[in-house]
């Protein structure tokens, strides 16, 4: 269309630099989440994940040697350097915990009771007291620490809290979930898009009208049937339901498809002498590919990223908890405060839709009109 | 057994049994119950093709009866008990529901995100859907405001824990308002009223890219000569979008929008990890589930509350359906 006379308006670098920004904001939020995964957990408190590729101010607790003091004058004096060795800049240091960046390098900080720190920028430290040292004195030192970055948060996440567990649970839940509900449709919405029976157009009303039925109304009833049939809270009783709950779009989104197939393919395979059965397994099935595909990802993103109905249908012990459920209901308590592990663990809970995301996106944007657009 | 190894044999039993039960009653209905031979093949052949679409019906429409016809009869008649089960109260679970403050905050936030996020996510779809359309790496952009789709509603609570942390060091929001010399942090899911939008924003951070793909190819499907009409008779740019463009794919955005807000009613999610439904950001499905294993009596009158909010929509979507197929 660019060659319509005005199109190429003089809007073009709004409407380019518009884009950009609205990008950025869509895109900012997951960045900063991947960043803060792979950080050092102090880093993460120490500064923004924007300002991750710069060295971050940190600040350090070093206990002297009370061994080494010895006696000058009326004083104890331990000297040596804070950093054993290596190197660094002492940024600022001092002498409690309450305020341990009070002075500047090279400043003698007083400290109470007549005590003195002096702290050069190359890390030497003199301290001087009047009395006895007994234990060995704390001084507190801010320092430049170089980026770190690291898959510890991922190592500390997956083998030591049980989140390699709660992903094969997820892929447990999900493999089955996906599958079975297809096959079933598929059935279905042949018969529903190519057999000619009474009352076919009511069944096809109730689906459309299901379709919306909020998933809330299933819960109590359901868990209560499956209590009474000895299901219970299994890994059975949630791919049941996870079959009865996607069936509606599975139905819906088949027929669709099905109706569009040319039907000069289906009645000359019948005249033939095909069966129905047969026409369904060898003609039907193979070329509504795209859109087995579509329902196929739609209903794997939406089983994979479910928390409600694994939060009912499963059971409540930790060995059960698929991901959301391990990070909704253990991680944001136990470790709510630790944004490394945070982030790691919803890192590798979005990493596999991610991934179906961006390699089957054709198939999925396909469903989606499918759905809705006439 | 570990699980993993009963789902690849549920997978196994689960795939074979379809296949085999479709197989098997089709081979059973043709071979056995009306055979096209003894003394009247024809009708045997119309008999077996009266049934066959039930055969091929039964599975989907068992499993759809059981698991959605069914909780919409017996969660009502479950939500006329009391808490235990074993009485029966009639409405009182709804009057004394309706009466506490609890449920009409969850109401009231409710009515809040069913008006906000279709809203907003419809405007922000419809507007990339409208900005990217001539450009070159309109498709990278497109991709990348999808991506949200792809991610759990507790994905996106954490990601966006990350925004609006009450820490200058890892909220981006406190730290704007750092860089703009504020001094304390602010927790912002904690400011009363407006903690509900924050909440909100994250579902259309997701739902955005479900309305951009769908406006998307809707706006690919107007006929050129309306637009290039209007250009030679000197509309500019916002006019042709406003009044040439929109009203003609009015029913899409119609059908976006109530897809939208049937989802609204449906998340729990990003209430229950960001606040609990603390700060009076309660919304009706946190609220049920908050009930759900205390009080089912209370949890299924939510839920059948929920229900009628949505039933105007169901039935606008079964008219649809039914005027399309004449």
């Amino acid at each position: 269309m660019d060659n319509i006379a005005g199109t190429k308006s003089s809007l073009s670098w709004a409407v380019n630099l518009s884009v950009i920004f609205l990008v950025v904001l869509w895109l900012v939020p997951t960045l900063g989440l991947l960043v803060s995964s792979f950080r050092d957990r102090d880093q993460i408190s120490a500064s923004g994940w924007w300002l991750s590729p710069f060295a971050v101010e940190q600040n350090f607790q070093a206990s002297l040697p009370a061994g080494e003091a010895r006696r000058d004058g009326d004083f104890f004096v331990i000297e040596g350097n804070l950093f054993s060795g290596g190197e660094g800049e002492i940024l600022r240091f001092g002498g409690t915990r309450s305020n341990p960046t009070a002075f500047a390098p090279g400043e003698t900080g007083d400290l109470r009771r007549d005590r003195s720190l002096t702290v050069e920028a190359n890390g030497d430290f003199i301290y001087r007291t009047p009395s006895e040292i007994s234990r060995d004195p704390n001084v507190y030192y801010a320092t430049a620490t170089p980026p770190d970055f690291s898959l510890d948060n991922y190592q500390t996440i997956l083998f030591s809290n049980n989140m390699d567990v709660a992903f094969i649970n997820t892929l447990t839940v999900t493999i089955p979930a996906t599958i079975i509900p297809i096959l079933i449709a598929a059935f279905a919405a042949y018969a529903l898009a190519w057999m000619d029976f009474a009352g076919r157009g009511f069944l096809i009303a109730m689906v459309v009208g299901l379709l919306v039925v909020p998933l809330q109304l299933a819960l109590v009833p359901l868990l209560q049937l499956h209590n009474k049939v000895g299901i219970g809270q299994s890994f059975l009783g949630i791919w049941m339901a996870h079959t009865g709950f996607g069936l509606p779009l599975a139905i819906y989104l088949l027929r669709n498809y099905m109706v569009g197939l040319p039907r000069d393919i289906i009645e000359s395979a019948k005249v033939d002498g095909a069966t129905d059965f047969q026409v369904f397994t060898k003609i039907v099935l193979p070329l509504s590919f795209p859109a087995l595909a579509s329902f196929a990802i739609f209903q794997f993103l939406w089983t994979w990223n479910d928390l409600l109905v694994a939060k009912v249908f499963l059971p409540s012990n930790s060995e059960s908890w698929v991901m959301t459920v391990k990070i909704a209901d253990d991680l944001l308590g136990s470790r709510g405060g630790d944004w490394g592990i945070l982030a790691s663990a919803a890192f590798i809970s979005i990493a596999v839709p991610l991934i179906v995301f961006f390699t089957m996106q054709r198939y999925l944007v396909r469903g989606l009109l499918a759905g809705s657009v006439k | 057994m570990s699980p993993l190894l009963q789902g690849v044999i549920t997978v196994i039993v689960g795939v074979g049994g379809c296949v085999g039960y479709f197989f098997l009653s089709n081979l059973i209905l043709d071979k056995v119950i009306f055979p096209p031979k003894a003394d009247n093949p024809g009708r045997n052949i119309n008999r077996a093709n009266l049934v066959r679409p039930w055969l091929f019906l039964f599975p989907a429409m068992a499993a759809l009866g059981l698991y959605l016809v069914y909780p919409v009869v017996g969660s009502f008649w479950r939500s006329l008990f009391n808490r235990s089960g074993d009485e029966f109260i009639g409405f009182g679970n709804y009057t004394t529901m309706f009466a506490d403050p609890g449920f009409q905050t969850a109401f009231g936030n409710n009515l809040l995100w069913v008006l906000f996020v279709p809203a907003a996510s419809t405007f922000f779809g419809l507007l990339v859907a409208q900005l990217t359309d001539r450009l070159s790496w309109g498709n990278i952009a497109k991709s990348l405001i999808f991506m949200p789709m792809a991610i759990s509603f507790v994905g996106a609570s954490l990601i966006w824990k990350f925004v609006y942390a009450n820490n200058a060091d890892i909220g981006l929001i406190n730290a704007i308002r750092d860089f703009f010399g504020a001094e304390e942090p602010l927790d912002v899911l904690q400011v009363r009223f407006w903690n509900n939008f924050f909440l909100m924003f994250i579902l259309v951070w997701i739902q955005t890219g479900f309305a951009m793909v769908i406006l998307s190819a809707a706006l690919r499907g107007i006929p050129e000569e309306t637009i290039e009409a209007a250009i030679i008779d000197g509309a500019n740019p916002f006019q042709v979008f406003f009044k040439i463009k929109v009203p003609q794919i009015m029913g899409t955005i119609v059908v976006v929008w109530t897809t939208i807000t049937i989802l609204v009613l449906k998340v729990f999610d990003i209430v229950y990890t960001m606040t609990g439904g603390n700060f009076g950001t309660d919304i009706l499905p946190s609220y049920m589930m908050s009930y759900m294993f205390r009080d089912d009596g209370r949890a299924t009158a939510v839920a059948f509350v929920i229900m009628i909010v949505v039933l105007p929509v169901m039935i606008w979507n079964i008219r649809q359906a039914r005027a399309e197929m004449k």
